[in-house]
């Protein structure tokens, strides 16, 4: 049985450590297999909402303190195929737009594509989750 | 009886998150559940031995190893954010074990109800 553990991440990608924390713990379902029986399975679902839809600003600098970005943690995410949601509302009311967000990682090889979608589809996703993880 | 699984990440001194958390699993094992605590990014400070009680500061070690006495409690820091920190295995107080996040989603996989505790 495939158990969805639905991430919702609030936090910008700056100032704390929440929004890291949930991308990599989004990312370590990867191999939460070794500890669960067979036909076990965690399936996460990361959903960025409100200011967390800045976590997925292209071009972040890792310059300044010398540590991943989120952008490059989204990626990751879309790399091992982690549904990636960026909060329709949100992002336009941010000043937004596809352009300037992740919205795949073609260059690292993924096939995974983030998709920005109204906080109503958001909503039905997270009604499939078993747990949910606000960040 | 149920499962509870706790993921609780703020420091030990500096916000109250972390004695709620400890507090409610007390309670919680108290009325017969079981649960799993899980500490990373600076929750896993509460992993550290050799704490010294201050009445100013927050007490936890002293309810986690009567909660270990149970055999109804594990709690579980993340490795990396330990290390990351200079917590060190040789640092870190009896009774816990050290383990990358996928145990955290393990634990969830298998919890009645699971509460994330002090995300901000």
């Amino acid at each position: 049985m495939i158990k969805k553990i639905a991430f919702i991440i609030r936090s910008l990608p700056y100032k704390t450590e929440a929004s890291r924390l949930a991308m990599t713990h989004a990312i370590a379902s990867q191999t939460v297999e070794i500890y669960l029986e067979d036909g076990q399975n965690v399936e996460p679902i990361v959903a960025l909402v409100g200011d967390g839809v800045m976590n997925g600003l292209k071009s972040q600098s890792a310059k300044c303190y010398g540590v991943s970005t989120l952008e490059q943690h989204t990626k990751n995410g879309l790399l091992l195929d982690l549904p990636i949601m960026y909060c329709k509302e949100d992002v336009e009311r941010l000043g937004l737009t596809e352009d300037s967000l992740i919205m795949d990682a073609d260059d690292l090889g993924g096939d995974m594509k983030a998709r920005i979608v109204p906080m109503s589809e958001i909503n039905a996703a997270l009604a499939t989750a078993t747990h949910l993880q606000i960040f | 009886m149920g499962k509870i699984t706790i993921g609780a990440f703020p420091g030990l001194v500096g916000s109250l998150s972390l004695d709620f958390a400890v507090k409610l699993s007390e309670a919680a094992v108290k009325k017969g559940h079981s649960v799993d605590f899980w500490v990373s990014s600076n929750g896993t400070m509460l992993s550290k031995k050799g704490q010294r009680a201050f009445k100013d500061y927050s007490v936890l070690y002293k309810t986690l190893e009567e909660l270990f006495k149970t055999g109804r409690f594990q709690a579980c820091a993340c490795e990396a954010c330990a290390e990351a920190r200079g917590y060190h295995k040789e640092d870190t107080m009896d009774g816990w074990i050290r383990k990358s996040m996928d145990w955290y989603l393990a634990s969830c996989y298998n919890a009645d109800r699971v509460l994330l505790i002090g995300g901000e």
